[in-house]
């Protein structure tokens, strides 16, 4: 049920971040989400693509450190307290977030929310238990 | 200025006297090495040389040289030649690709090691009326233990500080009005910028003199250091194979550094023949000790890159001088005083399930040295969470610190970014200007 992020390794330097988005625009990759994570030396870029594949050989092809990492896609709602029963949901259960970024359906209400847990499916099962709709990678690819 | 010797006989003694001294010990000692040294014995025999072929100090060229790796090859005990039940210390360097150099003493090592510093410490200007703050560390490092044996002979009030603790530092040297202070010249700067961001001024500071040695500096740190503390810096050398501080030593002149040369007779050789080179050649600075009894090395190889002058000098001492290090014919870094060889963090990287791609910076920030270790990340190594990262960073340094006995700063870094040249990567960046 769970959703594949790209995890890429980053300096922390000038120019990083075009050579990246650079190599995935020619090679057709679309980006649905982003999130960096940074220190003064390094930072963690996760992405949410159209065609991961592409994007593996793409960045890989020039040396980048990548990892495919699972999450948790869930769909929710477009209105102030969304988030909030998402996460209570997960809280209630004992499950600890380790990060999480959402970004915005184009053209229903709705947002999507990426979550990183120690345990994908205990937060998947709570998540469905409660009525949220989870998102898989063949919804991104159709998003 | 009028001039006090420690040993004024030996200290401005004539040439050809010294050299009658020091042949008489040779050949004295190169019977004992032979007799006790199975290691050395090997080497001479496959050599060709007997201990009767010594008859002086100009046959010294006939005998096989000591390096680095036969101090590994023979640890720790191959090049011992005395009975334990006469050895009464050990020192020991901070160690290369995991193993150590250990160095043992007798009472009589320990004596002639002391008086070496002891020489150092009157050439400083100092005498029994004066106190003298030791802030070396204490320990296996030499440093300590030398200037602290130094300073009970000529009789100084020791005050032994061991490294650290600034503070303290600061507040002994006020209160009990020391007038020399012994450390690493890094160290000794370190000291110097908190006595002015308390509010010192040179004056202030009851400090006349500083030794300082144990890792490469430069005239302008000596000026920096003698003017924010008040007093003359003074240079001294030397290395835990022959003993420890003291080997050479600083006089008033500043002009090189005085060798012990009725202890430690230096060579200067071509570093790629072993050829002996005329004086005042530059070369690699080869030590024998003349009459050490337990570790008695034989033309040890420094690795150092060095010039020997005797000059005529204005202190009135006679010894040999030789001039600061210029440098090394292997990859040793000398930082913050220790010695760090790059195939130890090798060493380290692949215990940690790292590859070997890595590159040290050192740099000399407010005259301390900074210690970066940049390593490649690998993709076994790599997740995408910070705290990993980050706890990944903080354990290899640990382990560097375990095997360096110094503390770097370790930073991940993208695979394949650390600068290759000609494909082989670059391992060393030293960005501090020490030549």
């Amino acid at each position: 049920m769970s959703i594949n992020q790209l995890t890429v390794f980053v300096e922390n330097k000038q120019g990083a971040m075009v050579s990246i988005t650079d190599t995935l625009a020619e090679n057709n990759v679309n980006l649905r989400a982003l999130s960096i994570a940074e220190t003064q030396e390094f930072g963690i870029l996760r992405l949410i693509v159209n065609d991961e594949k592409a994007a593996i050989d793409a960045l890989s092809e020039k040396d980048y450190l990548i990892k495919i990492t699972e999450v948790v896609g869930v769909k929710i709602g477009d209105a102030p307290g969304k988030l909030t029963a998402a996460l209570s949901v997960l809280d209630k259960a004992g499950i600890n977030v380790e990060y999480l970024y959402a970004f915005m359906a184009r053209t229903e209400k709705h947002a999507y929310v990426v979550l990183r847990v120690e345990d994908n499916s205990a937060a998947e099962k709570v998540l469905e238990a409660a009525g949220f709709h989870l998102i898989t990678d063949a919804d991104i690819k159709k998003l | 200025m009028s001039q006090n010797y420690y040993q004024k006989e030996i200290e401005t003694m004539s040439v050809e006297e010294m050299k009658k001294l020091q042949s008489e010990k040779l050949v004295k000692q190169v019977k004992h090495v032979y007799d006790n040294v199975e290691y050395y014995r090997n080497l001479m025999d496959e050599k060709g040389v007997k201990p009767e072929d010594i008859k002086s100090i100009d046959d010294l060229h006939k005998l096989p040289f000591l390096s680095k790796a036969d101090l590994r090859d023979a640890y720790p005990y191959g090049l011992l030649a005395k009975p334990l039940s006469e050895c009464v210390r050990i020192h020991s360097t901070s160690g290369t690709t995991g193993r150590r150099v250990v160095a043992f003493y007798t009472q009589h090592d320990v004596d002639l090691w002391e008086d070496c510093c002891a020489r150092a410490i009157v050439a400083a200007g100092c005498t029994n009326e004066d106190v003298c703050q030791v802030a070396y560390g204490y320990g296996l490092f030499t440093g300590g233990a030398g200037l602290h044996g130094g300073s009970h002979k000529v009789g100084t009030l020791t005050l032994p500080m061991s490294s650290g603790n600034t503070e303290r530092q600061i507040q002994f040297m006020m209160d009990l009005k020391a007038t020399l202070l012994c450390c690493t010249p890094s160290y000794a700067a370190y000291i110097g910028e908190s006595l002015k961001e308390q509010g010192y001024k040179p004056e202030d500071i009851p400090l006349k003199a500083g030794i300082f040695g144990a890792e490469p500096w430069t005239e302008e740190m000596r000026h920096n250091i003698e003017e924010t503390l008040g007093i003359k810096a003074y240079d001294i050398y030397g290395l835990t194979e022959t003993s420890g501080p003291g080997v050479a030593f600083e006089c008033s002149e500043q002009t090189g550094m005085h060798i012990n040369e009725d202890h430690f007779y230096a060579e200067i050789i071509d570093p790629d023949t072993g050829e002996v080179l005329p004086e005042g050649e530059k070369g690699e600075l080869v030590f024998t000790a003349l009459d050490k009894e337990a570790f008695p090395l034989l033309r040890y190889r420094t690795r150092d890159i060095c010039v020997l002058s005797r000059e005529k000098c204005s202190c009135g001492r006679t010894l040999i001088k030789m001039a600061k290090p210029m440098g090394r014919t292997d990859d040793m870094l000398i930082i913050r005083g220790v010695n760090v060889f790059p195939s130890q963090i090798e060493t380290v990287l692949l215990k940690e399930g790292y590859e070997p791609n890595y590159q040290i910076v050192v740099d000399r920030v407010n005259n301390n040295d900074t210690f970066e270790v940049n390593v490649e990340m690998t993709p076994e190594k790599f997740t995408d969470k910070v705290s990993d990262i980050l706890a990944m960073e903080k354990s290899l340094a640990g382990a560097m610190k375990i095997m360096l006995g110094i503390n770097p700063a370790v930073h991940l870094v993208a695979p394949k970014s650390i600068a290759r040249s000609e494909g082989k990567a670059v391992r060393v960046v030293d960005k501090r200007k020490l030549v």
